[in-house]
């Protein structure tokens, strides 16, 4: 069997960001970069089929500037045997991405599809639903568990108000949640083997993709801020703020 | 220019976001269908009442689960003649209109938390540190709302027309299992008007429920943050942030939670924040509007002793 999953290189989740001087965009420059925690859990995920001997190769995808390499390194190193890196200069859309997924998804006779549930960067929450909507294939989104018995996969998925467990043939489409796993520190030497793992570049022309972004950013901006707090004293001064200001009580 | 609402319902009662998405509906068209799948009666009455509401499209069928692969094609049809298709931004939601959006060849515009106009949006990204306007050339857009940043058409005075929808096809790759939604009287998290949150400072699931009283006391929803749903203290669909529920209750009583963006990126939004923190240098003491400064094992119970 043979598994795909897609990577995206994002701002790190801890760093606080800033808004262009345009106020286009947020600003990448200088900002350290890293694997979205989704990904990394969707990777995980895909090594540990690998090691109970389920998987035979796990492909790696991602879209963007030469430096998405880099992350494609990271999964690499956690396991990921090779890559394809679609190169491309501007914003990527959930529909382009999964349209370019297709497309490898056909050519190279994928059976699962792993892939986090969001990008931290834009939230959208959309690519896998996507891909699986135009593979006509089953989709698993929200995963806190998974079990891939012969031709099937049986999921967990994290609903609001609990969870809800589906079974779907194969092949289909999984986005994973966070509590799916945890995923793995690479070693020193598996970060050494990754470095000879092979990337294969490709232009979306190359692959065969036209695509023309459908949502323009018209301006970013920060959110409105918040007036500053009060510090309060004790019990007491709370509850007056409850009842007289807050008026709960 | 239509606009079709997709309904959420457990079939026993409408999901009360959906009064939200009617009025993001709203700010783009006065004519509006709602389309429910396999509505009981007294779903079907209650979106009939739905202020603004010209029709409410009832697609009957076999429908265990709610599969995005059985209701996608369904809403494809429904919606031949709507320029705009919306959701709420539920996982409902988030599970099923990107597929629907894939199928019409339309780029979905997730979460949006303003109308500009029947083509530009605003919507948060970055963990809602940062608010993208952006303008959609699709000629039908499919759209999911966050509800918390609408306020809710009324409930009562509509009359719309119930007529009968389209028979959504069984499922042939996919099956629905079973579902096991965790059991609570209190009020539904992202409709609660008080929310009474918790996180890793309160150190154990059997030291979590110390903010049940005080959650009874206030007629409040309990929530966590991430750190308390992964240490395993409550299970996740407690869980407010970036990755869990978007809140903007009239208080948000924050209580051992540092204040990570993620998390505060589910809650920022509440109109009145109080944190109680052991910690002064907690980030959630920047944007709470009163903060108190002590254990929280102290403060609770008196607290709630006080509230008698």
């Amino acid at each position: 069997m043979k598994i795909l999953v897609a990577v995206k290189r994002v701002i790190d989740y801890n760093v606080k960001i800033r808004i262009n001087s345009e106020r286009t965009a947020v600003e990448t420059n200088n900002v350290k970069m890293s694997m979205n925690p989704f990904d990394e859990i969707a990777v995980e995920e895909a090594v540990r089929l690998k090691e109970s001997g389920k998987v035979d190769e796990i492909l790696v995808v991602s879209i963007g500037q030469r430096k998405v390499q880099e992350t494609m390194r990271t999964a690499f190193a956690m396991g990921a045997d090779r890559g394809i890196h679609i190169s491309y200069e501007g914003e990527t859309e959930p529909l382009m991405v999964a349209k370019i997924l297709k497309k490898i998804v056909d050519n190279e006779n994928i059976d699962l599809v792993i892939m986090g549930k969001q990008a931290i960067d834009d939230d959208s929450n959309q690519t896998g639903q996507m891909l699986a909507g135009i593979l006509s294939w089953p989709q698993g989104t929200f995963i806190s568990k998974l079990e891939v018995v012969d031709k099937n996969a049986s999921v967990t998925r994290e609903i609001d108000g609990g969870l809800e467990t589906l079974k779907l043939n194969l092949p289909c489409v999984i986005t994973t949640d966070l509590r799916l796993n945890e995923p793995r520190y690479a070693s020193l030497p598996n970060i050494m083997k990754a470095k000879r793992k092979e990337i294969v570049e490709m232009s979306m022309a190359e692959l065969g993709v036209e695509y023309t972004n459908r949502l323009k950013i018209i301006k970013v901006e920060e959110p409105p801020t918040r007036s500053e707090g009060r510090k309060l004293e004790d019990v007491t001064e709370l509850i007056n703020i409850l009842r007289d200001e807050v008026g709960v009580l | 220019m239509s606009v079709l609402v997709i309904a959420e319902s457990n079939n026993e009662y409408l999901d009360r976001n959906v009064l939200s998405c009617v009025a993001a509906a709203l700010e783009i068209s006065e004519d509006i269908d709602i389309l429910v799948f396999d509505g009981s009666e007294k779903v079907l009455s209650d979106c009939a009442k739905i202020k603004g509401i010209k029709n409410v499209i009832n697609s009957k069928g076999n429908l265990v689960g709610t599969l995005a692969e059985v209701l996608a094609p369904v809403i494809i049809e429904t919606a031949k003649n709507s320029s705009h298709v919306m959701m709420v931004a539920g996982t409902f939601g988030k599970n099923l209109m990107p597929r629907v959006a894939a199928l019409a060849d339309s780029q979905q515009i997730s979460d949006i938390s303003a109308v500009i106009d029947s083509d530009t949006f605003v919507r948060p990204i970055y963990a809602g540190n940062a608010l993208a306007t952006v303008k959609s050339s699709d000629s039908k857009k499919f759209i999911t709302v966050r509800a918390t940043a609408f306020q809710a058409v009324e409930s009562e005075g509509g009359n719309a027309n119930i007529v009968e929808g389209l028979q959504p096809k069984d499922p042939s790759n996919s099956k629905f299992v079973n579902r096991d939604l965790s059991e609570s009287d209190r009020p539904e998290l992202t409709a609660a008007k008080i929310i009474v949150s918790g996180g890793r400072g309160l150190g154990s699931s059997e030291n979590f429920k110390i903010l049940d009283p005080l959650a009874d006391k206030l007629g409040a929803a309990i929530g966590a943050s991430r750190a308390a749903v992964d240490a395993g203290y409550v299970s996740n669909d407690y869980q407010v942030g970036q990755t869990g529920k978007v809140v903007a209750p009239e208080l948000y009583l924050a209580i051992g939670i540092s204040g990570a963006i993620q998390h505060l990126a589910g809650m920022k939004d509440s109109k009145v924040i109080i944190a109680i923190n052991k910690d002064e240098e907690a980030p959630i003491f920047q944007i709470a509007d009163y903060g108190l400064v002590g254990d929280l094992f102290d403060i609770i119970p008196e607290l709630v002793k006080k509230l008698d």
